[in-house]
């Protein structure tokens, strides 16, 4: 018990799970049919870079990895404020939220 | 005791990420996806990052996540409609995202010399990192600042499209 609560974890964990994660956020992107959900599954693959970026800054004991971060947070916040108004403009336009019917580019 | 904690969040994380697949409505898609954002803000802890911790749960699962949800309420949006999607995401899709995954978990778990994470070890304090970044990235951080307005101008321009006040020309 004594080992259990003072072991520590491999930076391998981490950045698996980042993999895990971003691979989840793919895997969203292309089944999810909703446009907000697969609004939802990109802020899923930044938030999984963003895990490998606190990972190696953790590694290298940079700070700047973790600045690097703290961008890409302040930029994700613009692009869901851009696109989630992209989305409401979509919806005035079509009045539907499904991707497969949203299709006036395609070939 | 970072052991423990790391496999409770990380279970956390993996459990929210399925969910916001498995779920055919928004708001759940939009609430587990609140999950995987709280636990990773606790795995930054784990990793010594405490002031992004915060910032990940204000920015993150406070801001845009409110803005989420407000959009979901917003345009009533319902469950969605399973389709079998296109040819192409099932046939260069799922095969890229398995290939991407076994390249990265392979690099990962090939590489040499990556250390281990303990707790309340070289915690990186909110006054280093505001040094950095208010001396040294002081134009990013300004520039940043800009992109920030212009984003929610055009936020606004885009989502007052077409109101019916009259006076604007766009819309129908």
């Amino acid at each position: 018990m004594n080992s259990l609560l003072t072991q520590e974890v491999p930076l391998t964990w981490y950045l698996l799970l980042s993999a895990v994660l971003f691979a989840l956020g793919v895997v969203g992107f292309l089944i999810k049919r909703n446009l907000i959900t697969v609004f939802m599954s990109i802020e899923l693959m930044l938030n999984a870079v963003n895990l490998s970026f606190v990972t190696f800054a953790h590694q290298w004991h940079q700070v700047k990895g973790q600045i690097f971060v703290f961008f890409v947070m302040m930029v994700a916040a613009a692009e869901a404020a851009v696109g989630l108004a992209i989305i409401i403009a979509v919806f005035r336009a079509r009045a539907t939220l499904a991707v497969d019917r949203i299709d006036l580019m395609k070939l | 005791m970072h052991l423990i904690l790391f496999i409770v969040f990380a279970g956390f994380c993996l459990a929210g990420a399925i969910n916001l697949l498995l779920q055919t409505h928004p708001i759940n898609s939009a609430l587990s996806l609140i999950v995987v954002m709280t636990s990773l803000a606790v795995l930054y802890l784990l990793l010594g990052a405490e002031f992004l911790a915060a910032a990940q749960v204000i920015v993150y699962a406070g801001a845009i996540m409110v803005l989420f949800t407000f959009v979901v309420m917003l345009l009533n949006a319902g469950r969605e409609e399973r389709t079998l999607g296109s040819r192409s995401a099932r046939t260069v899709g799922f095969p890229a995202v398995v290939a991407i995954l076994a390249v990265l978990a392979t690099v990962i778990l090939k590489t040499q010399g990556l250390g281990t994470a303990g707790l309340s070890e070289n915690i990186t304090s909110t006054e280093e990192l505001s040094t950095v970044l208010f001396t040294k990235l002081l134009l990013p951080f300004e520039v940043t600042s800009v992109l920030i307005l212009i984003a929610i101008l055009g936020a606004v321009a885009l989502a007052r499209h077409g109101d019916g006040n009259g006076e604007r020309t766009g819309g129908k």
